[in-house]
Parts: structure tokens; sequence; C-alpha cells
């Protein structure tokens, strides 16, 4: 696993979606939109109620893979701010049990604004950690360095005939967007006009973390 | 048998016509109350020997109140055809009769007015009649219905639309006791099958079956390059000179390609040596609604002379005086042949003209095959499968939406169509489940029931938003996700794929509706383009590709064995197998041959096994992941409809342990579950079964994703609910649709006894058509994602390098 040296931080993407802040020991998590099938299942569509169990199980291994004592949420957590009390009893009691060992931090989102901490943690609008703004969206006239999530960037490439479609971070000078987490997350092109436009001037690259190499794709120069 | 009524026999008096025995024994069954199934070739007078009776009826009874007759086709457009082959007799009869269509273009408020006073003979499609069953009008507007005629009934019974129609048909049978079912066919290898689809209680013999009388023999040719047939290809891009000059020759020629992609390439090349500029059209499925209608209207009145399409025109569409099919690349299957051919002139005594352009050395003599069959009377199977589960739920809830059901008569009603006859109660109660609240294991959303069972033992829609929701996303073409082609002025041309879009930037180029196009920019659901002078590439469409069939691929086997057979092919083609006969060896019908050679410090092994490409697609990916736990570091593999070829730093010493059965075992199906075609299928069985909604263009903003991607929800079901119904009903689409996994099995089956391996020194005759394609194709090995992203990575540091 290659780590990234940003603002002065070496900060590690993994293969997962999460960013890995080994000085910290910390762990960094965007968007993952938990209980959004429920959600949908109130309005008609009834996806697999198994989206927060998956979700949290892949949270659980990479805290484990890590060794992680901080984990931060970069927003939309839950799909919507009820989603907490939602929760069915195996993904809330793996949640709990996280919360509880662990130095966790939501940071709200747009999806979850509001939302009360039923299931441990702290709850706070934006964190200021070593020199590093975490919040939920980039602020395009931020000059501090800046970690948030909220666009879902991806990746889409046709190689050899085939199509290929990967979450991604996406690295500006001073900004790092981290794709969403989430189980059932869609993607938005990390190319499309409103990511490059949060994440300011400048070289804009697309990372994939796989399990030997860090792959660059340029996205604007 | 009774007498017609005057006014029909006026008719066809005043035209000097005579009623063939057909359209009698079509009336004859009317007279007698039966179901009846008619098989008959194009321009035989199908589509009135449908109606006659009910003509007939409707003159006897000027008085009947309400729907008459419903005719169901699967074409659109063909509904709107018929209308007019209809209405005109009728108005020329001088009849009062009452005939309007019903399609998903039919402006609402006059299908609003259909349902409180609906007409005397309603044309429509599956898929309407299927949501007028979801309005509780549906009770009083069919309770008259008399007759349903379902037209080309080959294009789809075996298929999910025919699962909806026999659904549908087995609803309005009991809406309408007295229905009687009637059926126009083209010519097909098993009416029976047919017979049996259309029966209301499963039993065929219930159905008459009424023959039309045979149409004359095709005049068929194959067209030879002025050159040599070309080595590979399967296009027949070559031949644009010689097939231009055979537009010029007739008065109107329809060119027949395989692929929406080839017919954009092909119409592109037919401009190039256009010299005499003449009106040239192209049709194809992706196409906007308007730019065929136009195409169709230029057809229509005489003022094309060439038009190049794609199945798009394969069913009965009798727009005008077509004289000369052409088929580009081989025609892989006999009975889609006939079809085709079936286009050239509507009538019945005078032979269709057509000529086929075989795009390399094995198509000239799968070409050739297709004729033999053709001549021999040999069409190909249909296939049938028991009914989906997902259109199944799709029906129950149209059903629901209508009014209460109970589950019992639910049960009993949906055993009578045909496709459903053995469905268990226990895997119906699955079903009910799943439009319940999902169907799954947990019921964690039973406070989200879309329907529920009241204290009375019915079951009713919970609230009137799920009939609402269902409505607006009801119907079984589910297309990949897509984006309108616009022009600035907002004239919309059709529509591409969403994955082709996103490969789009400003100023790139494609080739669409036979134009060369510049994209400007996306906006919403929108790419808008400009057209533009400049070299274009073809949009790429996901459509799965036409298997060959095992008929022709037999007759080719064959052709391989039987050397005084090759009298009859061009001397080209003739060196070519004499060649492989001294160099190598030609199978038997029964053998499968695989030859090993060494080439550029690359070793090559090269399997014959003639089970099309989709099978083949599947084995050498399962063959290469073989060679490389063997340690024999594949590079690649290719293949087409005939052979496929893996390439490898280190040789095949024996293929034998390569094709052992057991692959079938594991390594299939893991490949399968992971791969994008069961994804797909998801995808498709999710939105018809009413899971997730469908993508509607007018809905989607800007920037943000506003839907949910479907695969991620197949990996999280698979993980927790490996058995849910949803899963078991996309392993059956994908099973049978597209990895042709049965003919994968008896392939694998026999290769222990009848493979016969030869140790080459260099590349044989045989081997070089699928060779070439290496390099051309640029199929990926095995590969994971990860390593096509690593290589694209690699070429993007390329290109972006300064020096």
């Amino acid at each position: 696993m290659v780590p990234l040296s940003f603002a002065g931080h070496d900060l590690t993407p993994l293969p997962d979606g999460a960013l890995w802040w080994r000085a910290r020991r910390a762990l960094l998590l965007a968007d993952l939109h938990l209980e959004k099938a429920s959600w949908y299942a109130a309005r008609g569509q009834m996806l697999p109620p198994y989206d927060s169990l998956k979700t949290l199980e892949d949270v659980a291994a990479v805290v484990a893979a890590t060794g992680a004592q901080e984990v931060w949420c970069l927003g939309d957590s839950f799909h919507d701010r009820d989603g907490c009390d939602r929760l069915p009893d195996d993904a809330r009691a793996l949640l709990t049990g996280m919360t509880a060992r662990l130095d966790w931090t939501w940071i709200t989102g747009n999806h979850d604004a509001g939302f009360a901490d039923a299931c441990g943690g702290t709850v706070v609008e934006e964190a200021l950690v070593d020199g590093l703004l975490l919040r939920h969206e980039a602020v395009p006239g931020e000059m501090r360095p800046e970690l948030s999530g909220h666009f879902h960037p991806k990746l889409r490439l046709r190689v050899r005939g085939r199509g290929v479609s990967r979450r991604c971070f996406v690295v500006g000078e001073r900004k790092i967007i981290l794709p969403a987490f989430g189980a059932l997350t869609g993607g938005l092109d990390a190319a499309a006009p409103p990511i490059l436009k949060a994440v300011g001037g400048g070289a804009v690259s697309a990372l994939i973390p796989t399990a030997e190499k860090l792959l660059r794709f340029p996205l604007a120069a | 048998m009774k007498q017609l009524p005057p006014q029909i026999r006026d008719w066809f008096d005043g035209r000097g016509w005579r009623l063939r025995q057909h359209q009698t024994d079509m009336i004859a069954a009317a007279g007698a109350g039966r179901d009846a199934l008619l098989v008959a070739a194009t321009g035989a007078g199908k589509t009135l020997a449908g109606f006659l009776a009910s003509i007939a009826e409707l003159i006897e009874q000027p008085d009947f109140e309400g729907l008459h007759t419903l005719y169901v086709s699967p074409l659109k457009a063909l509904a709107v055809d018929v209308q007019r082959n209809l209405l005109e007799p009728v108005e020329e009869m001088g009849l009062d009769i009452r005939i309007e269509t019903r399609t998903g273009d039919t402006p609402s408020d006059r299908k609003a007015r259909q349902r409180a006073r609906p007409p005397h003979i309603l044309l429509t499609t599956p898929e309407s009649l299927s949501l007028l069953l979801s309005y509780p009008e549906s009770a009083t507007m069919f309770a008259n219905l008399r007759t349903i005629i379902v037209d080309e009934v080959h294009a789809f019974a075996p298929t999910k639309r025919g699962d909806l129609l026999a659904l549908s048909m087995a609803r309005l049978q009991t809406l309408a006791p007295a229905m009687r079912r009637v059926a126009l066919t083209a010519t097909v290898k098993d009416p029976d099958g047919f017979r049996g689809w259309l029966s209301s209680d499963g039993d065929y013999e219930g159905v008459d079956l009424v023959r039309g009388e045979p149409g004359a023999k095709a005049d068929i040719r194959i067209l030879l390059p002025e050159d040599r047939v070309p080595w590979s290809g399967h296009s027949g891009r070559y031949a644009a000179a010689q097939v231009m000059a055979e537009i010029e020759a007739h008065d109107l020629t329809l060119v027949f390609c395989n692929t929406r992609s080839l017919a954009e390439l092909i119409f592109q090349d037919l401009w190039a040596v256009n010299d005499r500029n003449l009106p040239l059209g192209i049709h194809h499925g992706s196409l906007g609604v308007e730019a065929r209608r136009k195409v169709e209207a230029a057809m229509a009145s005489g003022r094309l002379r060439g038009l190049v399409c794609t199945a798009s025109l394969d069913l009965g569409v009798d727009w005008g005086d077509v004289d000369l099919v052409i088929q580009m690349g081989a025609p892989k299957g006999s009975s889609r042949l006939l079809q085709r051919i079936g286009r050239a002139n509507h009538r019945l005594d005078e032979a269709s003209q057509a000529i086929i352009v075989p795009g390399n050395r094995f198509e000239y003599l799968e070409a050739r095959a297709a004729l033999d069959a053709v001549d021999a009377g040999e069409l190909d199977e249909d296939i049938w499968r028991p009914g989906a589960l997902d259109v199944l739920a799709q029906h129950i809830m149209a059903v629901a939406c209508a009014g209460p059901f109970a589950a019992d008569h639910m049960y009993r009603e949906v055993r009578t169509a045909a496709p459903y006859a053995t469905l268990s109660r226990d895997i119906f109660d699955r079903v009910l489940g799943f439009i319940e609240s999902g169907g799954y294991a947990l019921r964690a959303y039973d406070r989200y029931r879309r329907i529920r069972l009241g204290p009375d033992g019915l079951w009713r829609v919970s609230h009137p938003k799920f009939t609402k929701q269902h409505r607006l996303n009801a119907g079984i073409i589910v297309d990949a996700p897509v984006l309108d082609v616009r022009f600035r002025n907002g004239r919309r041309l059709g529509t591409v794929e969403e994955y082709f879009a996103s490969t789009m930037r400003p100023g790139d180029t494609f080739y669409f509706a036979g134009l060369a196009l510049e994209v400007e920019g996306i906006k919403d659901a929108d790419l808008f383009v400009r057209a533009t002078s400049r070299p274009a590439r073809i949009p790429t469409y996901v459509g799965a590709r036409m298997p060959l069939t095992t008929n022709l691929a037999n007759r080719v086997r064959h052709f391989l064995h039987e050397p005084e057979e090759w009298r009859r092919f061009p001397q080209d083609v003739r060196e070519w197998l004499e060649m492989q006969q001294m160099r190598s060896v030609l199978p038997a019908p029964n053998e499968l041959l695989v030859e090993t050679f060494p080439r550029e410090g690359r070793h090559y092994m090269v399997a014959y096994s003639f089970e099309g490409w989709n099978a083949h697609q599947s084995l050498g990916m399962l063959i290469t992941r073989r060679m490389e736990t063997m340690g024999l570091s594949p590079i690649g593999f290719v293949s087409n409809d005939y052979a496929f070829a893996c390439y490898s730093m280190k040789p095949v010493e024996d293929p034998r342990p390569l094709f052992s059965a057991d692959i079938l075992e594991e390594e299939l199906i893991e490949w399968i579950q992971t791969s994008h075609l069961l994804k797909r299928a998801f995808r498709e069985v999710a939105v018809i079964g009413g899971l997730i909604e469908r993508h509607i263009p007018g809905k989607r903003k800007t920037g943000r994703q506003v839907t949910f991607s479907t695969d991620l929800i197949y990996d999280v079901l698979r993980k927790y609910e490996p058995d849910h119904m949803l899963l078991s009903a996309a392993w059956e689409d994908a099973k049978g649709r597209l990895t042709d996994i049965g003919r994968l099995a008896d392939l694998l089956e026999r290769a222990p006894s009848t493979m016969v391996h030869r140790q080459l020194d260099r590349v044989s005759p045989l081997a070089v058509p699928v060779l070439v394609l290496i390099g051309r194709e640029r199929v990926a090995t095995g590969t994971v994602d990860d390593e096509l992203l690593i290589e694209a990575e690699t070429l993007a540091q390329e290109a972006m390098r300064a020096v």
C-alpha cells in the first residue's frame, strides 16, 4: 500500500475506499449511507435490507486490518437523519461495539444533517485535525488543506473493449475527495464538472489503489 | 360451413379474389368456437384471415356493444400498419365497425375514453394490454370480448413478452369466458409448441392447426467478391461496390445487418460508393421514433432505393415494394434468413430475390449451409422454457392494481397460462411475498407492504401510490441506460448507451443515424451534437451477438468432411480446405479438432468446436484460467462462431486436461456469478419484477446520481440471501440466454472421446480466420478489472508525457 504525501502528512488510500492516516492511527470514511435500502423500501422499492450490515462489516474489516483507533466519518453516514433508528439489530450491535471501542466521530452531511448519535460516537459539523480540515462537502474557496466526501467519485474507462468502473479518490493541490464507502452507493464520473469545480484549479488526478500499486489517472492539468 | 355475409363476398369478388383455403379454415374454426393457430408464409393474406371471422360476426350483429376483438402485435408500428390494412377493407365494405389502436404513444385522453367506451376492434401490444388489465374498468371493458388475435407469434411466444401475454390471456379468459384465441405465425419448425402456448388449458390439441399454401421458393444467391473470399471479418464490408450495383439494378433493396454498429458502417461504405446519389436510408432500434417513421414513410411512398437495417425490420411490416433483400455477413440461422427474405415481394406466387454476402471463408460455408437448409425446408428450433418469475410478479401486481384478488384463484388462473402450467404453489407464494415487501427472509419491511392480505382473504394494493408506480414502470423490455442524441435545436436523432456517452468528450466524433456527428456536450440526459465532416467512430451497443444455430453449425461441420461438397464452392475456398487437409486434418462432424503450433515466440492452441461465439467466449475465459493455474502463462484468447484460439508463452502439450467436463462444475459457476452477464440479467429482473424503478429520462437531475447501481444490490443480495427469488430468476435468464451452457456442456462431455489433437510446426489454414482477430478485436484475457486498469494507467502516462 502506497502512501500519498498531502500537506505534510502521509495518507494511504486503501482499495476499499477508506483513507488510512497511519501517524494518527486514524481511518477516514466518506458517505456510508447506512439504511439507504430501508429509506427506499418505505417508498416502494424494496432493496435488500442488508446494506448497513454489509457496510459495517466492511468497516470492521478495515479497522481490524489497520488496527485503527480513530474513525472519522465524513458525512452522509446515514442515508437520512432517522437512519440510525432503523438499523437492524445485528448491524446496530456491530456499530455500537465499534463506537464504544474506538474514538469515533460523525461529521454530518446533507443527507444526515441534524441526526442524533443514538449509536455512539461524537457528532460534529466539521473538524480541524493536525492542520487538515475534515468536512462533508468541499468548499471551493477554502485555502486550508481539506478532506471531504459527498460526490462519490468513480472512474469510468473503456479498456480493450471492456468497460471498467471503479470508486476513486480525487486529488487536487489542496483537496482530496474520498470515494463513497457504503455498500449501495452509486457514483459520479470523476471528471464530471461538479467534482472538478469542487476540487479547485491546478493538477487533478483520480487515484485507484490496487493491491500492489496506487494508480494515478490525470483528470485535469 | 355457413355463408359469409354478402358485404365480404362482394368485396372479394370486386377485387377478383377468391377465399383461400386457410381463410376458409380460419372462418370454420371460428364457427365451431375453436381456438386456432394459422401458420403461413408472408404474403398469404394472413392478417386478413385472422380478422375475417370477427368482421363477419360484427356484420351479423350490428348492435354489438363493446369490445369484440383484441389484436395484439409485438411491434407498435405493426399495430399502426394493420390499422391501415384492416381499415381499408372495412371501409370499402361500407361497414360501421370502430377500430382503434392503443400503444405507449396513444394520448392519455384517448386511452381513458377507450376504457370507458371501447371500440369494436382494438389493436395493441402485449405491454399495453397488460397495462389495460391494471385498470378497474378492465372487468367491464373485456366482459364481451369474443376473440383475441395474436400476430407474429413466432417472434415472441418463447420470450418474456410471450410470458406476459400468456398471463394476460389467462386473465382475459376469466373476465371473458367466451373468448376465443387465435394466433398467426410465419412458418415455424414445431407448430405444436405454439399451439400449446396459445391453448387455454395446456392441451395443444384444443387449438386447430391451419396451414397456408406454401409460397414460391425464394431465389437466393451468394455474392462472391471480385477477387478472393476474405480470410476474416464478419461483415462483408469489402463488397460495398457490388452491393451498390445491386441497389442500382433494383427498385428497392433492404440491406440487413446483424448489428446496429455494422448498419452504421455499411451505410457509410455504401454512401462512399453511391456515385449516382441514389436515395438511401438507415433504420435500427436506437434511432428515434421520428427518424424511423420518416424512413418508413419514405419507403412506403417509393422515395427510397436502398435501406440499411437491422432486426428492427425483421417483422412483417409491409411498407414498400421491396424487390431485393441483401444479408450482410452470415445469416446465423435458417428461420431468420427466411423471414428476412420474406420482406421482398409480398406476393405468394412470385419468388423472393435475395443475396447473402459472406464475411469470410467460414461464413461462406455458413451461407451455403443456410441455402441448403432453406432448400430442405429445415428451420431452427424454438427453445421453450418455463415462464419467468419477474414477469409473473409484474402481472400479479397489474391485476392487484385493478382490484382485490384471492391467492387461490390467482394461482389457478396463472397455471392456465402455458409457460406457468407447472408453477408450484410454493414458488407462487414466494412471488406474492416478493411483491408484498421484497420477499426477504428477514421480513424487515412488513410495515412498508405494497399489497396487504385483508381479513376477507383478499389481497389489495395498500396505497394508490403503488398503483401509480406500477403503471409507470411496467414493461418487459429493459434497455441499458441511454442518453438522447440531439441537435442544439432540440431535434432528437435517437439514443446511445450511457456507457458509450460517458467515454465521449466534447470534440469527439461518431457515426449515428448515417451522419458523422461531433459531441458538443452532455446536459442531463441529452448528448448534444452537431454535424461534422471529420472521420468518426461507431457507437458500441451492449446487445448480445446472435449465436450460430446448431442446425447450421452441423451443416458446416458436415461440409468440412465431405470433399464432394467442395465442388460447389469457389476455387479459393476449395483450395483453403484442400490445403488444410494436407497440412493438418479436417475433423469429422462428431470430432473436436484441436491444433497447437508455435509462432513468433508464442504458442497457440486452436479448438474448432462450432458452438457459437457466446459459448466460445465463456470457454475461452475458463480454459485460459486453467492454463494460468497450470503455469502455461496464457496471454489471451480470441473466438468466432466456429473456433477459439488461446495463446501463451509456454506450449500446451496435451489439451485433454484443459477440456475436462469438471470445468463446468465449479469454475464456470464461479465465473458466471461474478460476470457482467449475470449482473445484467439481474438488472433486468429487478426492473421487470418491480424491485426498482426504471430509469426515467425526464426525471434525471444534473450532476448527482439519483439512482443506485443494481450491481451493488446484486452483490449485497448474493452475500446475504443467495436463495432470493430474484437471484434464481437472474440465473435462469443468464443460463438460457447468453452462455449457451447446454452447448458448452455437450462439447465438454464429448471432448475426451472426440478430441483429435494435431501438433503442427506452423499455423494451419483453418486457423487463420480466428487468429487474424488477435490484435483486431483486442479481447482481454481472463484479466480481472485491475489488470485492465493498470494497462489503462500505463497508456495514460505515456500519452501525458511531455517528451
